[in-house]
């Protein structure tokens, strides 16, 4: 038995999800390999060899594999998954275009957003919104998985750094480009990773009007999220939306501001630690999941608790 | 051009959804069904690409019950021209519905392929990344803008942090994320008229697909119930909460 995890990386650094991949590779109890697929990103695949837990990186370099198209990474995993029995990846838009296409290369049903291992062939993994947990069972030869980072402690660095292997094979199939990227620029932590997260929603009545969400984020060192009806009535964009269809966050602290708790958006914050709501109408759903709930005009509230941070 | 539009009957978006009495599978007794919500976007932009004259044709595809053709009637309705019902009465793992759709994807020879990123049932999230690797094409997954040029596509997508534009070769499956569009409601005229549109019925056999599991579903459980907390009376009150007794924040 052997594990293959595909690394998430920007060609310079790990992504912090693939250290929860890792973590849910180490679970399922067998040796656990590293793919790092890029261009110049040997100092991505040294970082990955201090993870503790893993005994081999496999470094691919090659133009084809610079933005991670899914093409192309997606060949070579399947060139290579057959050695393994679990091929993993972290549940983020990357994991998502890669892994169901590599999977489909390999003859094997994915299962995605793992989010607990049972044995070697069992998972838990939530469907309708959230709604409801699966328990599922693979009958696949390999167990080809997206797992979703808040569910996984991250793996710890300060290996003693295992082997570095290049490998061969450099798809560039030459079906897609890349044009651009814009991603948004923030002082702010990442939202899957942040420690506090303070969202709002539709309450908010308008973007400008996030203004008074991203001072107090500041103070608390928080990122900023949104609710799907915010995101919905353009207030912000849609990389900002906490919930079943967009990010999944787990923080130490979370804050629905303006945010009615629609199923959707609880499936994207409900195993948050403590959650507090703060909404005008006392019925709101979100209060039933609140651990501190405030009924109060969120345009009072929220400069008046910016104010107390001092 | 021809756009292939493949689209899911699922579970309702408003319908809560609960595990049956021995907890084996959901309970979906008598609940409302429709058409995927991300599906119906794929269905909006391809009959968009068709009313600004790129496309000629739009044909949708659903795999599933014979009750189905619901929702490729509702497609008609938005626009699409033609429907395509590959008749099953167990539900299909993504794998085997990417096997049909390549299946086809043959049959129609399609010049793009425009399906929902997920569906609201199984939230799995694949199916158009397993067509586009059966059939060997590029992929424009969680696209929010689908340009159309000579022989390419340019689609950005929505990924974690910002916008992706890429460039893909014709044909190419493309897989719609939220704001690609704002699905129109049908009129009236418009359901009457996809009454009389075509619509060919096919079962497996007739596409040459195996839909045998892979994947085993040996019990489901309604999700960790987190109770609710207090109430406070002030922003200072929880403020002082948050510091004190909940301790996360200093």
């Amino acid at each position: 038995m052997s594990v293959l995890v595909i690394a998430e990386h920007d060609n310079s650094a790990l992504k912090g999800a693939t250290f929860n991949a890792v973590a849910a590779a180490m679970a399922l109890g067998a040796d656990v390999s590293v793919l790092v697929a890029g261009q110049d990103c040997a100092a991505v695949a040294q970082q990955a060899a201090t993870i503790a837990g893993v005994s081999k990186v496999l470094v691919a370099d090659g133009a084809g594999y610079r933005h991670a198209l899914a093409e192309n990474v997606a060949a070579l995993v399947a060139e290579i998954g057959g050695d393994y029995s679990h091929i993993l990846a972290p549940a983020t838009t990357t994991g998502k275009n890669i892994v169901p296409r590599a999977a489909a290369l390999l003859d094997v049903q994915a299962i995605s957003d793992v989010i607990a291992i049972e044995s070697q062939d069992t998972f838990l993994r939530p469907i309708y919104a959230g709604n409801v947990i699966a328990r599922v069972q693979s009958r696949d030869n390999i167990k080809v998985m997206t797992v979703r980072g808040t569910a996984f402690d991250p793996a710890q660095t300060g290996g003693d750094g295992c082997a570095v292997e290049s490998i061969g094979g450099a798809h560039d199939l030459g079906l897609s480009s890349f044009v651009k990227e814009e991603l948004a620029k923030s002082d702010r932590p990442e939202l899957t990773s942040a420690n506090v997260v303070v969202s709002g929603g539709r309450g908010l009545q308008n973007g400008e009007n996030f203004e008074l969400l991203y001072a107090l984020a500041d103070k608390l060192g928080a990122a900023v999220g949104a609710s799907r009806a915010a995101v919905d009535a353009g207030f912000v964009p849609n990389d900002m939306q906490v919930g079943q269809t967009g990010k999944i966050v787990a923080p130490e602290l979370y804050i629905a501001v303006g945010i009615s708790g629609a199923i959707q958006h609880l499936a994207g914050m409900k195993d948050s630690k403590v959650i507090v709501a703060i909404n005008k109408d006392e019925d709101a759903p979100i209060f039933q999941v609140a651990d501190y709930g405030l009924v109060a005009d969120l345009f009072a509230a929220v400069p008046e608790f910016d104010k107390l941070l001092g | 051009m021809k756009v292939l539009v493949p689209i899911k009957r699922v579970v309702d978006y408003n319908v809560k959804v609960r595990p049956n009495a021995d907890g084996s599978d959901v309970d979906l007794t008598n609940v409302k069904m429709s058409m995927n919500p991300f599906c119906e976007i794929a269905v909006e932009e391809a009959v968009r690409l068709k009313e600004a004259g790129v496309a000629s044709e739009v044909v949708v595809v659903a795999i599933g019950p014979a009750k189905a053709q619901e929702q490729i009637r509702a497609a008609m309705a938005i626009g699409a021209d033609r429907g395509i019902l590959v008749t099953t009465e167990v539900s299909l793992e993504p794998l085997a519905v990417a096997k049909c759709l390549k299946a086809i994807y043959e049959r129609e020879a399609p010049n793009l392929v425009i399906l929902g990123k997920q569906s609201i049932d199984g939230d799995n999230n694949q199916t158009g990344q397993m067509l586009a690797a059966l059939t060997g094409l590029p992929q424009g997954t969680f696209a929010s803008e689908v340009e159309l040029g000579e022989g390419v596509v340019t689609v950005t997508r929505e990924i974690d942090g910002g916008l992706q534009t890429l460039q893909l070769q014709m044909p190419a499956v493309v897989t719609t994320d939220l704001r690609l569009n704002e699905p129109r409601y049908a009129s009236l005229p418009n359901i009457m008229k996809a009454k009389k549109k075509p619509l060919d019925t096919l079962t497996l056999e007739d596409i040459g697909v195996d839909g045998s599991p892979r994947v085993t579903l040996l019990g489901v459980s309604p999700p960790p119930e987190r109770k609710g907390g207090v109430k406070v009376g002030s922003v200072e009150e929880l403020v002082e909460k948050l510091k004190n007794e909940a301790k996360v924040i200093s």
